[in-house]
């Protein structure tokens, strides 16, 4: 030993990870098993209990549960409104993040607070402010009753209510993408003699594309998800006014579990479907979404 | 539109985009909640005040509230201790486990709701062992305190993990040069780093949590004065048609979002002026 380091117990010392090993591989696996605990007890063993309960008494029986009128008949009005609603929101979220995003101007921020109030606010507000508007005993409610439309506890009410409560997030996931991507290059395409709508379309359309489908995917999901907003305008009419999350509600409160449970596990698989999009997206831009 | 309203700039549609947004945005959203705001102060301030102090709405505050806060503080525990261990730490499922943590925010609320009570309830998986130590989740407040807690959860991870990111190896590693232990350095290094971080999170899953209806009412029981949650007693006022009782109730409840809004904008240019401020 004697004479010169022991060159063994250098490399050992130099490949050590900082502190003693022990201790650092319980602390990481500490922190690993009571992650993946949480996670299972709050996460997981809901999402299996969607499928097992939906199939617990058979295939047969889940298929069944889809011939049921009313439920296929929740399905077509969850659809109908998704069909509505994504549309519209698409062209206010890309008009919001234009102005937004190209432009700087006075009371900007007061505007990006008004556009994400719609995620801030109780879903029961979301459909109760529609009530009072449109409601018999609402502000435009005698007009409306007068001329024989019905807004509340049918098709319009759930569509506006579910419209304010995905406005924000096809704009939201826009604005920061185009600010950050700047406006050089649609300058560009101006000065060179290109219209609006062709700087659009050709220029800032494809940077932005993965986080319009996103933001396009996202919306879809709570427009087709929504419950508190459409629970509180839709008047629960079965086979009329449910859409597929009340229509949950109403087989599960009839304790119908497997008829809940299926209807459940369509919507389950949309959130899947829209995670997993997601995913795709964020590998494609490398850029993480919040 | 000349006089320093707008800075100058050759990309047209400012006017159109502007003016669509704006008009779409009163349609919809700002229109509505003044119908509220109207029909909610309009109603006298007796009535007013006797509406909200009433005493199942004074319970369902607290129950809303309370367990609103309590699932963000669990949250911003253990929501740190996630983000830590997708950050930090490479173990097998660790992209699968990113990718799930968004599921509460991308799943309907009812979906979450009865799947959690069928866990929870006496004879589900996790409430036949919780049964056993004499706990009761499905039906009671703690059964509200979980659904909050996986509502809010995807709020702290996703507000936490950028953060986290940021802070500097080589502090730590010169921190423990030095000498300091595991806890300094955590308390002096990265707390600090990602304290603006955490607090936008708890704040968001608070005021996402204060709102929750969906996945709530299936496991809460919504026994009046015990378990149930103020935006429950909007629907039940309505379903009375007391409109102008619903009305008071969301007016205070919209206030609250307001008000959660601001703290997290205020919270979230905090955090970016201490970025600025450590030369980043």
């Amino acid at each position: 030993m004697a004479g010169g380091p022991n060159k063994a117990l250098l490399a050992e010392i130099a490949s050590r990870p900082g502190r003693d090993t022990i201790a650092s591989n319980l602390i990481k696996w500490g922190f690993i098993a009571v992650s993946l605990a949480f996670l299972a007890a709050l996460l997981f063993a809901p999402l299996i209990t969607v499928f097992a309960t939906a199939l617990s008494k058979g295939w047969q029986m889940y298929i069944a549960s889809f011939e049921d009128s009313d439920t296929l008949a929740a399905i077509r009005l969850t659809l109908t409104t998704a069909a509505i609603v994504v549309p519209l929101n698409t062209v206010f979220g890309i008009c919001a993040a234009w102005a937004i995003a190209k432009f700087e101007f006075k009371g900007k921020s007061v505007l990006l607070t008004l556009i994400d109030l719609p995620i801030a606010v109780s879903p029961v507000i979301s459909g109760l402010v529609y009530v009072l508007l449109f409601g018999v005993h609402g502000w435009f409610g005698l007009w409306l009753q007068e001329h024989d439309i019905s807004i509340i506890y049918a098709l319009p009410g759930i569509v506006l209510a579910t419209m304010f409560v995905t406005f924000p997030y096809v704009a939201r996931e826009l604005i920061p993408l185009m600010q950050q991507l700047g406006n050089d290059e649609e300058e560009a395409a101006i000065t060179l003699g290109a219209g609006g709508l062709m700087t659009f379309f050709r220029v800032t359309l494809p940077k932005v594309r993965w986080g319009l489908v996103y933001g396009v995917i996202l919306c879809n999901a709570r427009a087709m998800g929504e419950f508190g907003a459409v629970s509180v305008i839709s008047g629960h009419i079965r086979g009329q006014t449910t859409t597929m999350p009340l229509h949950v509600e109403m087989l599960y409160n009839e304790y119908n579990f497997v008829g809940a449970f299926a209807v459940a596990s369509l919507l389950t698989m949309l959130a899947v479907v829209t995670l997993v999009i997601k995913t795709l997206v964020e590998w494609r831009t490398g850029i993480r979404k919040h | 539109m000349n006089g320093g309203f707008r800075q100058p700039s050759i990309l047209p549609g400012f006017g159109l985009t502007l003016g669509f947004t704006t008009f779409f945005l009163s349609a919809i959203v700002l229109l509505p909640l003044a119908a509220l705001v109207v029909k909610a102060t309009s109603m006298g301030w007796r009535d007013f005040i006797e509406v909200l102090t009433d005493p199942r709405a004074v319970a369902s505050y607290r129950l809303s509230f309370g367990a609103a806060l309590l699932a963000a503080l669990i949250n911003s525990v253990f929501g740190f201790v996630i983000a830590w261990t997708l950050v930090r730490y490479d173990f097998p499922g660790r992209k699968l486990i990113d990718a799930l943590i968004d599921m509460p925010f991308a799943l309907p609320t009812a979906v979450s709701g009865i799947a959690l009570t069928a866990v929870f309830a006496e004879n589900g998986w996790i409430g036949q062992y919780l049964a056993q130590l004499g706990i009761q989740v499905a039906y009671t407040w703690i059964g509200v305190v979980v659904a909050l807690t996986l509502i809010g959860l995807p709020f702290v991870v996703r507000s936490v993990q950028p953060a986290l990111l940021e802070v500097q190896h080589d502090l730590e590693d010169a921190a423990e040069t030095l000498g300091a232990g595991r806890f300094y350095i955590f308390r002096r290094i990265i707390l600090p780093t990602i304290l603006p971080a955490l607090l936008t999170g708890f704040t968001l899953a608070f005021a996402r949590a204060v709102g929750e209806y969906g996945s709530v009412i299936f496991i809460a029981g919504n026994l009046p004065l015990k378990t149930e949650i103020t935006p429950l007693l909007i629907v039940i006022k309505l379903e009375q048609f007391e409109y102008a009782a619903a009305a008071a109730l969301g007016f205070i409840m919209l206030i609250m979002s307001f008000a959660m809004l601001l703290s997290i904008n205020l919270l979230q240019a905090w955090g970016r002026r201490r970025l600025t401020a450590s030369g980043r």
